[in-house]
């Protein structure tokens, strides 16, 4: 009896949730969450009678992790620069050559030579941003364009700074504040030196979290290593708060629509890949995620006015820039023991 | 004499400690509640009244989705795992040693000794085989993974309620020639009930809250609440978040209010 | 014939034995059955994958996450001793160890309070008359419908700088500068309280609730106080709840990872974050997988000893 229950319940299920497998023209996105426009998918799905579906991650390694593993269902992931090269190695993409699709022409130049896909064989810009420092400028008055705010924090602001866990940023910014190598530097020298300085700092941080934009914005945090958009987002609910590039060089990233090796919709994604570089429907991701995209002649499609000058998204004439690539594994062996004396 | 008015059950200080514990449970849910209606755009800043968030969250087909795709798999992890918990239970207490009882006993609780980050990473490589071998991405793997972790939150309330029942009615009834059947039906499951009920109520809540096994298990187009929440909490979250929270609340306080008035009417 | 003439006549006592013997076989047979759903769904999908674990803890982790098919006992030497990355000296793994040690104080912290806010509770729950329990029962759920997430950011509301503990305490004039409770292990600890306590409380009334009042009567009538009653009466009565709960709460805040972060401010990892850093960011599969089979080791030897400890006693009490 208790069988027939299971399975009736089941089959019942299964009715109600297997979903329109069986519509005609289908795209399922894997994506960042809370990071892809409803009215770009809307646009899409009225302009080639698609029905898209979007499921989220939360971070490149579950992404990874997943679409490795097989049998997902997915046709685009959208993976940050620095894990595209590892998509590609372990031959996860499809060569879809968005470099020869009609609206390739509006990508701006600076993102068509990319250290991480030369030429776009494969991917096509979805946004990008910065990752610098947010000071509450009610706290602190001196100059925040450094990553002295984190690693030699002033003493206004001891006790106040949030760092975002993401080891790799934190070692670059280390690396770059010492005057070191930020391309996957593995000398020990340079960072042993790095340990002791992380080491030496952590004392005046209060915590190490994300989703940070309410605690800056309630003033819990006074300082911190963030993402550009994040800091706008804060500032925009308290005016104190301004956003910092350090001097010693900021870290650019970029996240990257590609189709996925065993992709079963591949003409619907390289449709996709083409309708996100016109500027008109690049300039709905912004408006909807609030970073730049990297497609030229967005800018005028862009509602919130405020947002294509804010200072959070236009970098500084002659700002020194790095991009983190992927490191390879006996470069991330040594972060993560240093990441894991630093957070014991 | 001077006891007349004396109360047996009363312990000095517990109703005080219950009623505190009762306000700090509710304390942050009401400030989750008052957020819902905001105006602004921030989950801890006020701004002015406004049913926005509502509106939003009735416009997000995602959500939506998510939501119902949650209760469901809540609702069959609770109901199976309830059911062969109780099993389990049945066999597994009042009884002298047997060979394997500490094996199955350990069986049971081993969702609860690793991290879910590992039974997520095992099950989505295992997963993955089958559904590439059978080309079926359903959502029978969520149900089945959900009912799975459930059963040891639902055993151990039930076990703890066997444990101390009183093995002489069940006696009484098998000595005036009732079947096994009937006695467990009209004499061990009444008795039992608490116990099934506490289970089944936290197998519902834990699965209802699982986001680690879900992230890894879910197939295109399988996102629960938990998992579409945590796509926010690394971007942003609004009060839209807080908004379905209420909505589930108001359903949940709905739910109980309906039982309770059933119930009082019966009696 | 001649047969069938042995087996009656052989002696009363050997038969009695064996019908006893073949009982026993009978019950055995019939408790593995009824146990045979619960442990077949959970070999499924949860103890039979987690043999993926065990095979992947003795490979060579794979460059980008995941592993290389080739045998290696690195990760588990790591699990204990750690090459220095600089001067390449051979140590113990005292970053581990510390994490190890961390989770342990937090969560049997978090458990002995679950258990002195929960047990009063329970107890109110159970003493309420019985049409109204059920009610109060769903009032200790109701939290949990809302998501752990979001619950977590409520609890920040609560015990922030300026959240609603401190404008009440700086109210009513008892501190004149907030506490700082975020990001502190005291924040770690409420936050986990917070969301285990239903875990605590439902077995705790589950083994309560059918408490027979004649036996704490009898208690006072042999002019026992509230407290001795309460320690050599109700306590011995409702011990399988107690070791249930214990088991519910300590256990996952072992593993407890999102907590931890958003409360404590993620500066000290717990072992669900040490894990999960090794399967992330740190592409280090087989230590994750070895750092977890010892996790699981050390769980179900202290589990397995502490049920059959607390059970052997609570035969005497009983």
């Amino acid at each position: 009896m208790i069988s027939k229950t299971k399975i009736a319940a089941t089959a019942v299920t299964f009715a109600l949730l297997s979903g329109p497998a069986l519509a005609d023209g289908e795209l399922n996105i894997y994506n960042w969450g809370n990071y892809t426009s409803p009215e770009l998918l809307k646009k899409f799905e009225e302009t080639y009678n698609v029905k898209v579906t979007v499921t989220d991650y939360d971070a490149n390694d579950t992404a990874l992790a997943k679409i490795k593993a097989g049998g997902h269902g997915f046709d685009i992931v959208v993976p940050s620069h620095n894990y595209v090269p590892i998509f590609i190695q372990e031959g996860l993409l499809l060569e879809t050559k968005p470099n020869q699709m009609e609206n390739f022409k509006h990508v701006d130049p600076q993102w068509v030579d990319v250290d991480f896909d030369p030429g776009r064989n494969y991917t096509v810009p979805w946004q990008w941003g910065t990752t610098g420092i947010t000071v509450n400028r009610k706290a602190y008055q001196g100059d925040i364009n450094t990553w002295a705010i984190l690693f030699d924090t002033p003493a206004e602001l001891k006790g106040k700074v949030n760092v975002v866990p993401e080891m790799s940023d934190v070692i670059a910014g280390g690396l770059a504040y010492l005057g070191f190598s930020t391309n996957c530097n593995g000398n020990k020298e340079e960072l042993k030196q790095v340990r002791d300085l992380l080491l030496k700092a952590k004392p005046d941080w209060i915590s190490m979290d994300y989703g940070n934009v309410e605690k800056y914005a309630k003033e819990d945090l006074m300082a911190g290593l963030n993402w550009n958009g994040a800091s706008l987002r804060a500032r925009l609910q308290n005016s104190n708060i301004e956003y910092g590039y350090p001097k010693e060089g900021i870290a650019v990233w970029m996240d990257n629509v590609s189709v996925l090796a065993d992709a079963k919709n591949v003409e619907n994604a390289k449709l996709f890949q083409n309708f996100i570089m016109d500027p008109q429907n690049a300039a709905m991701i912004s408006d909807f995620a609030q970073y730049a995209n990297g497609i030229l002649g967005s800018g005028e499609f862009i509602q919130n006015k405020d947002f294509a000058t804010a200072p959070e998204i236009v970098m500084p004439e002659g700002q020194k820039t790095f991009i983190m690539p992927a490191c390879p594994p006996e470069v991330t062996e040594l972060y993560t023991a240093i990441w894991t004396e630093l957070t014991k | 004499m001077a006891r007349a008015h004396f109360d047996v059950k009363k312990q000095t200080g517990f109703t005080t400690i219950a009623l505190f514990c009762f306000v700090m449970l509710y304390a942050p849910i009401l400030t989750l509640v008052v957020y819902s209606f905001n105006a602004g755009t921030s989950i801890a800043i006020w701004e002015g009244f406004s049913w926005r968030w509502y509106e939003s969250a009735f416009a997000n087909e995602q959500v939506q989705d998510a939501a119902i795709r949650s209760v469901i798999i809540a609702s069959f992890a609770a109901f199976v795992s309830t059911i062969v918990a109780t099993m389990a239970a049945l066999a597994t207490t009042r009884t002298r040693p047997f060979t394997g009882i500490t094996f199955i006993f350990a069986s049971i609780n081993q969702p609860l000794m690793v991290p879910e980050i590992v039974t997520g990473v095992a099950l989505l490589i295992f997963f993955a085989i089958i559904k590439i071998e059978t080309g079926y991405t359903g959502l029978a793997y969520l149900l089945i993974a959900h009912t799975a972790f459930c059963i040891p939150f639902a055993y151990l309330p039930i076990r703890a309620r066997l444990e101390n029942m009183d093995l002489s009615l069940e006696r009484a009834a098998a000595d005036l020639y009732a079947t096994p059947w009937r006695t467990f039906r009209y004499v061990t499951l009444p008795l039992l009930w608490p116990g099934i009920l506490a289970g089944g109520m936290l197998a519902f809540v834990i699965s209802l809250d699982d986001v680690v096994i879900t992230e890894l298990v879910k197939s295109a187009g399988q996102d629960t609440l938990p998992t579409y929440m945590l796509g926010q909490m690394r971007r942003i979250m609004t009060p839209e978040m807080n908004a379905i929270s209420t909505v589930f609340l108001a359903i949940s306080i709905l739910m109980v209010t309906v039982f309770f008035l059933l119930n009082r009417k019966k009696s | 014939m001649a047969a069938n003439a042995t087996v009656k006549s052989a002696p009363p006592a050997t038969s009695a034995a064996e019908a006893a013997a073949a009982f026993e076989r009978r019950d055995t047979r019939n408790r593995w059955l009824l146990s045979a759903p619960a442990l077949a769904i959970l070999f499924f999908a949860s103890i039979g994958p987690l043999g993926i674990v065990v095979v992947y803890s003795f490979l060579t982790k794979g460059g980008y996450g995941g592993v290389e098919w080739k045998f290696s006992t690195d990760a588990w030497a790591s699990v204990f001793f750690t090459r220095d990355i600089f001067d390449d000296t051979l140590g113990f793994a005292d970053a581990h160890l510390s994490i190890f040690w961390r989770s342990l104080r937090l969560s049997f912290l978090t458990t002995l309070l679950a258990l002195v806010v929960g047990f009063p509770t329970a107890y109110f729950i159970a003493t309420r008359p019985e049409k109204t329990r059920a009610l109060w029962l769903f009032l200790i759920t109701i939290p949990f419908w809302t998501n752990l997430l979001i619950r977590t950011f409520a609890i920040m509301e609560v015990i922030r700088n300026e959240g609603i503990v401190n404008s009440i305490l700086i109210g009513l004039g008892i501190i004149d500068q907030p506490l700082q409770i975020m990001f502190t292990d005291t924040a770690v600890m409420l936050g986990l309280l917070y969301v285990y306590l239903p875990l605590m409380v439902l077995p705790l009334y589950a083994s309560m609730e059918r408490i027979d009042f004649r036996l704490v009567e009898a208690g006072y009538d042999l002019y026992a106080n509230r407290l001795q009653v309460l320690r050599r009466v109700i306590l011995p009565l409702v011990k399988p709840g107690v070791i249930a709960g214990s088991i519910l709460v300590f256990i996952p805040s072992l593993g407890a990872y999102v907590t931890p972060r958003v409360l404590g401010g993620g500066r000290n990892m717990m072992l669900g974050n040490l894990i999960e850093l090794q399967f992330g960011q740190g592409r280090n599969w087989p230590l994750g997988s070895a750092l977890s089979i010892t996790l699981m080791v050390v769980v179900m030897v202290a589990l397995l000893f502490y049920v059959k400890n607390a059970g052997k006693s609570g035969v005497r009490h009983g």
